[in-house]
């Protein structure tokens, strides 16, 4: 080092003695604010340690002084949020459905809860917009297997459909063709005999006489006498042009010989009254209300 | 440790250090023409600055009654007549382009006036060069005081004069805060402390920016941080007036007894007599006879100190004066000096000025107090219905700009037989909804257009939504696509 003693010229400082390709390094210290910057933050992550929770142990972790905890910081925020929502819900809670979509201001309120909650908890199934899917009703047409009025909108969400609760809604599509109620070549007269009734083209050799008694003695007592569905037993309408599961031959017949029982759970539990409510309103302004 | 000096004997006269450490201007006090334009602008701007929030302006019950309100809360902007919402925040584009424009003109007829009359940075310092003098004297004072010891007089005018440039940059900040809620209630809360937590926080940070800028950093602002004097040089041209030190009259240099006895041998002598009176008034510490220069805010300062000093030793004023290089060589071939400010640059500047104003003025006069906008849903984008119909659903949102609740119709335009339903609409009149728009507000409305199946339909049609101010007949009306699945 003592032959390092090279002054720079221009800059005054000494040089390091590295030389590359007659390149010479200066000797710069770090400015100091640099260095006290540097010293402060080890003292500071040294408080932080004792402070807060820093260390992981074998079973646990050092608490630290304040006890700080994210999940009950959460918790707090949370408990702060509904505080201050309060007010505007109980007034939500307090209406009727159908005053709630009489007043703009408590419509857009509700609208407003209602989207964010339905795409939190509805959407895996009925897609963002309620739009549906294959099995999974669209909730924006016309056409409610267990009714579309606010108050049956909201039942359905509460107890939901063979979800087991007790107030379910209860409605089985018998399986005739697996329970060998129904013969293979009359589950395909029958499912042309339903599609003649929405108005969708036969299959050519379609005996519509031998249908419409099959239906007759098979179908009425859900479906009724002509096939206009019952919303008491989850019956759909089969002269609309909505299917849930499809419309053509091969849809009709698996539904005839398997049957169909899809689920919507129970939410009564799961989500506060109030916001059961904001989400029936929702769901009615999508459109789908009757 | 951080400033290396390089040891004399290893200087060379080619090395310069290469970091100079800033040298403290001292400007001196000086009173004439430009001096007290630069008071009276400083009085208006800072006057406008500090009492505009005070201004009140009535625009009807339940509307704020302050002149100029940026209302961040109700996203609203108030500038007297004028009401902005934040979706039309393109008049802010317009103000800022005809700022520029106004900035390009004022250049090429006069140089830098912008910075060395009106520019903020410009207006604080020089207040805060005022306090200065008045509480620790004038230049001379300033400069001996600084070389000598500390004394207990000196410690107590410093502080004094720290004093009160702290309480001026606590008031600018405090000023601007005020712009962005009501003047009057505001200052009261914030002597009660009352006020929200961001105002205190906004003054503390503009009063220590106003402290820090105006009171130490000064002309290094305008020479280190400013684009503007590199983008002004870019800009700039022959014609345009600046502060000029006449060399061809000016020189050589020399004493008033030297010139004397030069003259009387019937040979030229320069006008300058060397007095750097010039210099010791710069307030970016400049010599303006080295030439126009990045440093120069072109404030005329050196001016007045030169006239001052030239009427005292009996020669023509104006030595140091607004002058371009044109006319240093006009005079020097002994020709007529000449100004042109209607020259093709400002022209188009100014007419530049003028289209803007007219389309901003055009614009506001024009814009419409209601209004209405349209967005299609996404998903689904059409909905089948039982009885085999097609239906779209639309959110519509409404602007009533008006102080007053109103009455409005929707009409749907576009796809054969469409009917219209509105969600939470109980009106008496199905086929043409009818709601109310509170007043000042936005109103979103979800809609439904069904029409009839048709297989021969085109895919998507244009729908037109018409909104009616019964009241008014004021119309508005937006556009979409009805779309079939």
């Amino acid at each position: 080092m003592s032959e390092h003693n090279e002054i720079d010229r221009v800059s005054g400082r000494s040089t390091t003695g590295h030389d590359w390709d007659g390149i010479k390094e200066l000797n710069t210290p770090l400015p100091r604010w640099w260095v006290l910057t540097f010293y402060a933050t080890i003292v500071w992550a040294i408080g932080y340690w004792v402070v807060y929770p820093a260390w992981p142990l074998v079973s646990g972790y050092t608490t630290g002084l304040f006890q700080y905890s994210t999940r009950a910081s959460v918790a707090t925020d949370l408990a702060d949020l509904e505080k201050l929502r309060g007010e505007k819900m109980a007034v939500l809670g307090n209406a009727s459905l159908a005053d709630i979509e009489k007043d703009p201001a408590l419509l857009a309120l509700a609208r407003a809860r209602g989207k964010t909650v339905f795409a939190d908890n509805c959407a895996p199934c009925h897609g963002s917009g309620g739009a549906g899917a294959k099995g999974y009703p669209n909730l924006n047409d016309d056409d409610w297997l267990w009714g579309g009025s606010l108050d049956q909108i909201m039942q359905t969400i509460q107890f939901g459909a063979r979800s087991g609760h007790a107030k379910t809604h209860e409605g089985q599509m018998l399986a005739f063709g697996r329970d060998g109620v129904l013969k293979k070549d009359e589950i395909v007269t029958v499912a042309n005999y339903v599609r003649s009734l929405s108005g969708l083209s036969t299959a050519p050799k379609f005996d519509a006489a031998a249908g419409k008694k099959l239906f007759t003695e098979n179908c009425t007592s859900c479906h009724g006498d002509n096939g206009k569905g019952n919303p008491e037993l989850g019956a759909p309408n089969l002269t609309d042009q909505i299917w849930l599961y499809g419309s053509d031959e091969g849809a009709l017949v698996e539904t005839i010989t398997n049957g169909r029982a899809g689920v919507m759970p129970a939410w009564v539990g799961r989500l506060d009254p109030v916001t059961v409510k904001a989400l029936a309103v929702y769901v009615h302004s999508l459109g789908g209300g009757k | 440790m951080n400033k290396p000096v390089p040891p004399a004997e290893l200087m060379t006269d080619e090395d310069g250090p290469l970091y100079a450490p800033r040298k403290k201007v001292y400007p001196q006090s000086v009173s004439g023409r430009f001096r007290s334009i630069k008071w009276r602008l400083m009085a208006v701007c800072l006057g406008v600055y500090y009492l505009l929030p005070f201004v009140r302006w009535h625009r009807g019950l339940g509307a704020p009654d302050q002149a100029v309100l940026i209302d961040f809360p109700n996203r609203r902007f108030y500038f007297f007549f004028i009401e902005l919402w934040p979706q039309e925040i393109y008049y802010f584009t317009g103000l800022l382009v005809l700022a520029a424009f106004a900035l390009f003109l004022m250049n090429a007829l006069g140089g830098r006036i912008w910075c060395g009359y009106l520019c903020p940075q410009t207006v604080w310092t020089d207040l805060f060069y005022a306090v200065e003098r008045l509480v620790e004297g004038d230049r001379r004072a300033q400069m001996k005081a600084d070389a000598g010891p500390m004394t207990v007089n000196r410690a107590g005018r410093r502080a004094l004069k720290h004093a009160i440039w702290l309480m001026i940059a606590w008031w600018t900040g405090g000023a601007w805060v005020l712009y962005f809620a009501d003047a009057p209630t505001l200052v009261r809360d914030l002597a009660t402390f009352q006020a929200p937590a961001i105002a205190y926080v906004w003054i503390a940070m503009l009063t220590a920016s106003t402290y820090l800028l105006a009171g130490y950093v000064r002309e290094q602002v305008c020479v280190y941080m400013c684009p503007w004097p590199r983008i002004q040089a870019a800009l700039t041209d022959e014609w345009a007036l600046n502060v000029t030190y006449k060399y061809d009259r000016g020189e050589p240099r020399c004493s008033v007894k030297k010139a004397f006895d030069i003259r009387s041998l019937g040979e030229k002598a320069g006008d300058c007599i060397d007095c750097n009176q010039c210099v010791a008034v710069c307030p970016t510490g400049i010599d303006i006879r080295d030439g126009a220069q990045l440093g120069c805010i072109q404030c005329g300062l050196c001016i007045d100190a030169c006239d001052a000093v030239m009427t005292k030793v009996s020669r023509k004023a104006g030595l140091i004066g607004y002058d371009n290089d044109i006319n240093v060589q006009r005079r020097v071939a002994g020709k007529q000096e000449i100004f042109k400010p209607v020259r093709a640059r400002t022209v188009v500047y100014a007419s530049l000025i003028t289209v803007v104003c007219a389309v901003m003025l055009y614009a506001l006069m024009s814009r419409t107090l209601l209004d209405v906008n349209v967005l299609h849903d996404r998903n689904p984008i059409a909905v089948r219905l039982s009885d085999g119909a097609i239906r779209n659903g639309y959110t519509l949102r409404f602007l009533n700009k008006r102080g007053f609740d109103r009455v409005i119709a929707i009409d749907v335009d576009g796809p054969a037989e469409a009917k219209l339903h509105v969600i939470g609409s109980d009106s008496v009149t199905p086929d043409r909804p009818m709601i109310v728009l509170a007043r000042d507000t936005t109103t979103e409305l979800r809609v439904l257009v069904t029409t009839p199946f048709d297989e021969k339909a085109e895919k998507s049609v244009p729908v037109t939504f018409r909104v009616t101010d019964i009241g008014l007949g004021e119309v508005a009306s937006a556009t979409d696509h009805f779309v079939l699945p």
